[in-house]
């Protein structure tokens, strides 16, 4: 027998729940008094440099029926490009009634030869293990962009990519399952 | 030091189609996921200063009211470990939880037994420089969920993780040693590996539970590895 490798398996993910609003966002969840704010409100600070954007959309499930329960993380570079370790991540909630999320940022810059993008992470009931995409948008030369050149076929990429709706108001939709599904990521 | 991630197990996870839990039959996607390294998106992540924790964040027992709530008082401690064994430390860990009748502060909980006017639910901290992290709480109760006509969560913690990179990032579930629910539970079962269910069981801690007043249960977290080996021959940003 060779020797043991001696890596620990990763601890398996289980769902967040209806209720991972309590543990991430609790003074969204009325939660209050425990924790001063909700973390991730924000990934950049007010008078941070940079082209502020927003971006828009819903999580939709395999009956075309909006989340209204789920949570997303995004990371992201700075104007620049720069990943910064104190800034970049936020924490959307979809709104209890529209399923709708928002995220106000800044317009990443591109990170070597990767088109500017938003990592997201996925989560809610019935969601078993967190789901890793990326939001790149309309207009960006995306041409040598090493992710979105390796999807086949080709007209996924297009769930891939926010619609600008207005100058800086981007509308970026999640398809769970269906004709439109989102392309979903394991890096 | 920025790593390049080792590609995840998926031998470890639940698929995402898992119909015995039922809401995951329209939550699933369908189509393979697009498999490439890691780049510097996932390879980085958030960095939480202590500076945002308040000084109860971890004790869920008084940090709702100051007053006590009411339960079986326990500690829930551990260390937060990569693959290859090394401790991640400074990362936030956060959990939440129902009362100990199963009863969560939501307003989508409705279920009959009450909320405990002294218990919010949540609670975080940041890992120290040998990853480990300790919560105190009380133990949650059981509650029944409509997925069959009469199925019941095991007790259970949710936890929250962050690693040092954003391709780390887990969301799990904490269960108690012994409780008959768990290998009745179909959220459980939507893992298919029993050793890795066996994972997510945390084992009665006598040497650390603290005499005339609390338990402990012990649960250690292991996050994806990183590559050990620093060779690269890629541009910058990939």
């Amino acid at each position: 027998m060779p020797q043991s490798l001696l890596l620990l398996p990763e601890t398996p993910s289980q769902t967040a729940g209806p209720y991972v609003h309590i543990g991430c966002v609790p003074n969204h969840a009325g939660i209050s008094g425990i924790y001063a704010d909700d973390p991730g409100q924000s990934p950049f600070a007010k008078d941070a440099a940079g082209k502020r954007i927003t971006v828009t959309g819903s999580v939709f499930d395999g009956t075309g029926a909006a989340l209204n329960d789920v949570m997303l993380e995004s990371w992201q570079a700075d104007g620049d490009g720069i990943y910064a370790p104190y800034q970049g991540w936020a924490r959307m909630v979809a709104d209890a009634h529209t399923g709708q999320w928002q995220l106000d940022t800044i317009k990443p810059g591109p990170v070597g030869p990767q088109a500017p993008h938003i990592a997201l992470w996925i989560v809610a009931r019935g969601i078993n293990l967190g789901l890793l995409t990326r939001v790149y948008f309309e207009g960006d030369d995306q041409l040598t962009d090493p992710l979105l050149s390796r999807i086949d076929p080709v007209r996924r990429v297009n769930t891939l990519i926010a619609q600008e709706t207005d100058p800086g108001c981007y509308r970026f939709d999640i398809h769970l399952q269906g004709d439109q599904e989102t392309v979903f990521l394991d890096i | 030091m920025i790593k390049p991630l080792i590609q995840r197990d998926h031998a470890q996870h639940p698929p995402a189609y898992t119909p015995g839990y039922k809401s995951s039959v329209v939550r699933s996607p369908r189509l393979p996921k697009l498999s490439m390294p890691s780049t510097r998106t996932e390879e980085t992540g958030p960095v939480f200063g202590h500076d945002v924790l308040g000084p109860q964040d971890n004790n869920l027992v008084i940090n709702y009211t100051g007053q006590s709530a009411i339960g079986e008082r326990v500690i829930v401690h551990g260390r937060l470990l990569d693959a290859n064994a090394n401790p991640i430390a400074g990362a936030l860990i956060e959990i939440w939880q129902a009362n100990a009748g199963g009863r969560y502060r939501h307003k989508k909980d409705g279920y009959l037994a009450p909320l405990d006017p002294n218990f919010g639910g949540c609670g975080r901290t940041i890992t120290d420089d040998q990853g480990r992290y300790e919560f105190l709480t009380v133990r949650p109760g059981a509650y029944p969920w409509p997925n069959t006509v009469n199925d019941w969560r095991p007790m259970h913690i949710h936890f929250s993780v962050f690693g040092h990179a954003f391709g780390q990032r887990l969301i799990t579930q904490m269960y108690f040693e012994g409780d008959p629910l768990i290998a009745r539970c179909p959220i459980v079962n939507t893992i298919p590996d029993p050793a890795a269910i066996d994972r997510l069981i945390a084992p009665l801690d006598m040497a650390c539970a603290m005499p005339m007043d609390a338990l402990a249960y012990k649960f250690d977290i292991v996050l994806r590895g990183t590559r050990q080996t620093m060779f690269e021959n890629r541009p910058e940003g990939l």
